[in-house]
């Protein structure tokens, strides 16, 4: 019968699709259990209380830690994010509640590049732009350089969640007697608020592993540093040069500082899960 | 009777659009008054002049006067922002203010419009905005629960509200209930004909009883141009215009 086998082939047509589908997805998934997991089998010599607490150690001398790099890391990060957040969110802000003329598509065209800036551009460009006028590497030279790849990042998802907001919202306030600024900031924002603060807890977790722009402006350091014009350390760094030295220990040590690095980046992407889901 | 707007030869275009033509209107004090007519006939337009809805519109222009308490509301001295605070707007879709409670969404309009009141004020004014517009009793013990969390019909007294919160003098409607079940509808008409005892009042309805029911006066729209306007009671037993009788007769729109 001919409808049958019609029929017949478009179902078989229409399950293969669907297969095709999910295994796209599982091989898109499949990658990050594979890091992790192998992680975790490798770190798992080194993975300690102290990895957690200790300044590094001296070649074969076993224990030590990334303490210092794990506070380095925090150091940067929120330095980073302590004036790019204001910048890209205000940013953000221009892009869609104001950005309509010529200005504005040159800002758009110039942040969509600057995503896709490879970071150790961004790296040497902190370095001619502070390291070399200072004369020294230092944490604010770092964050100089994640703030390039930071700030475009949040500027484009600040705008796309506030064009979620709809204009009725904007309306209404306006209706009320609102200030234009007031409306913007009090009743925009806030309604898109979680998805601003979810871009922005992405954004972080990208930079929290970013090694390349840090190589050229923090350096790295094998002390406690906490001052900002000093070369500071950072997990990704200390998990650079523990992995292109040839001592054995030391591999095993990069192996343990990627895993407390991806957990980390793991742990802020739960957050920006976690703050999606709160309140509708 | 005491006027409070005062419609002199209005005139707007959306582009090359001519959307409102000539039109003359005067609208008393406390007074309900319906704007009818079929869809596109610049009903919507209209209303949204008297509040300056439209300063923000790319390619819109007007020509003409509208007077509020004798002082054109386009003048150079008037401020959209404060005119905004005397003429406030019901939409025609609920549109509370998202993750926003209640309370909130009431109180947002004082909190914002610079003048400083204390805790105390707003908590009672936000009770006195939401008594005003019947949906105090429903709402008292959930103030702190999402505005977007009440019914369609809740949500719609809730932006009532909210306008009155900032004790505007004029409060325009626009299709207030063209988005609700019937027995919210009820509810909205009882309440439009209590708030005219203090304020004054224009919605733009095409629901036809409606107008009948809530106004003291109806305007008849039709193609941008205000063919007539009169008493309720007139206009719905003895149009003076031909094309009045035929749209309340059901021939067209």
């Amino acid at each position: 019968m001919a409808t049958g086998t019609i029929s017949f082939r478009r179902k078989a047509t229409d399950r293969a699709m669907k297969w095709a589908f999910y295994l796209c997805a599982f091989f898109v998934v499949l990658p990050l259990f594979l890091v992790f997991f192998d992680l975790l089998a490798k770190g798992a010599k080194e993975l300690r209380w102290t990895l957690l607490t200790d300044l590094p150690h001296p070649v074969g001398e076993p224990g030590g830690g990334i303490a210092n790099g794990i506070l380095g890391t925090f150091v940067i990060t929120l330095l980073t994010m302590l004036w790019s957040v204001p910048v890209a969110v205000m940013c953000g802000i221009y892009l869609a509640e104001y950005g309509k003329g010529k200005f504005a598509s040159a800002v758009r065209f110039a942040v969509d590049t600057l995503t896709g800036v490879p970071s150790i551009i961004m790296g040497i460009f902190g370095y001619i732009l502070i390291v070399l006028p200072m004369k020294r590497f230092s944490a604010w030279a770092g964050a100089a350089a994640l703030s390039m790849i930071f700030i475009p990042v949040v500027v484009r998802t600040t705008e796309d969640m506030l064009r979620t907001v709809p204009a009725t919202v904007r309306e209404a306030a306006l209706a009320l007697g609102i200030e234009r600024w007031k409306t913007t900031l009090f009743i925009t924002v806030r309604t898109a608020s979680a998805g601003i603060l979810t871009g922005i807890l992405l954004a972080m977790a990208r930079i929290i592993g970013e090694t390349a722009p840090l190589l050229f402006t923090t350096l790295g350091n094998q002390f406690w540093q906490t001052r900002l014009d000093q070369p500071m350390a950072a997990v990704p760094l200390q998990v650079f040069s523990y992995a292109i030295s040839p001592y054995e220990d030391w591999h095993d040590k990069a192996w343990a500082g990627a895993l407390v690095l991806i957990t980390m980046v793991l742990l802020i992407n739960i957050g920006a899960r976690v703050v999606t889901r709160e309140k509708k | 009777m005491e006027i409070v707007l005062d419609i002199r030869d209005l005139n707007s275009w959306f582009g090359d659009n001519h959307v409102l033509k000539g039109i003359r209107m005067e609208i008393a004090k406390n007074s309900v008054t319906s704007v009818m007519g079929p869809s596109g006939c610049g009903k919507s337009t209209f209303i949204r002049c008297l509040n300056r809805m439209h300063d923000l519109t790319p390619g819109y222009r007007m020509s003409g006067e509208i007077l509020l308490d004798g002082v054109n509301i386009y003048s150079e001295r008037v401020d959209p922002v404060y005119l905004r605070r005397r003429v406030g707007m019901v939409f025609q879709q609920p549109n509370p203010f998202p993750r926003m409670s209640v309370f909130e969404n009431v109180a947002v309009g004082l909190r914002l419009n610079g003048r400083s009141v204390s805790r105390a004020e707003i908590a009672e004014a936000v009770e006195k905005s939401l008594r005003m517009a019947a949906l105090w009793d429903e709402v008292k013990d959930h103030l702190s629960r999402p505005g977007m969390s009440l019914s369609g019909g809740q949500q719609q007294r809730l932006c009532i509200a909210r306008a009155l919160a900032v004790e505007p003098e004029v409060l325009l409607m626009d299709e207030p209930c063209s988005a609700l079940d019937p027995v919210s509808t009820a509810k909205i008409e009882e309440l439009i004909e209590d708030l005219s005892e203090r304020y004054t009042i224009a919605v733009v309805t095409h629901n036809m009883q409606q107008a009948a029911r809530i106004s003291d006066n109806v305007a008849f729209f039709l193609m941008g141009e205000l063919i007539e306007m009169d008493k309720s009671g007139k206009i719905f037993t003895n149009p003076a215009d031909k094309r009045t009788e035929q749209y309340i007769t059901g021939r067209f729109g």
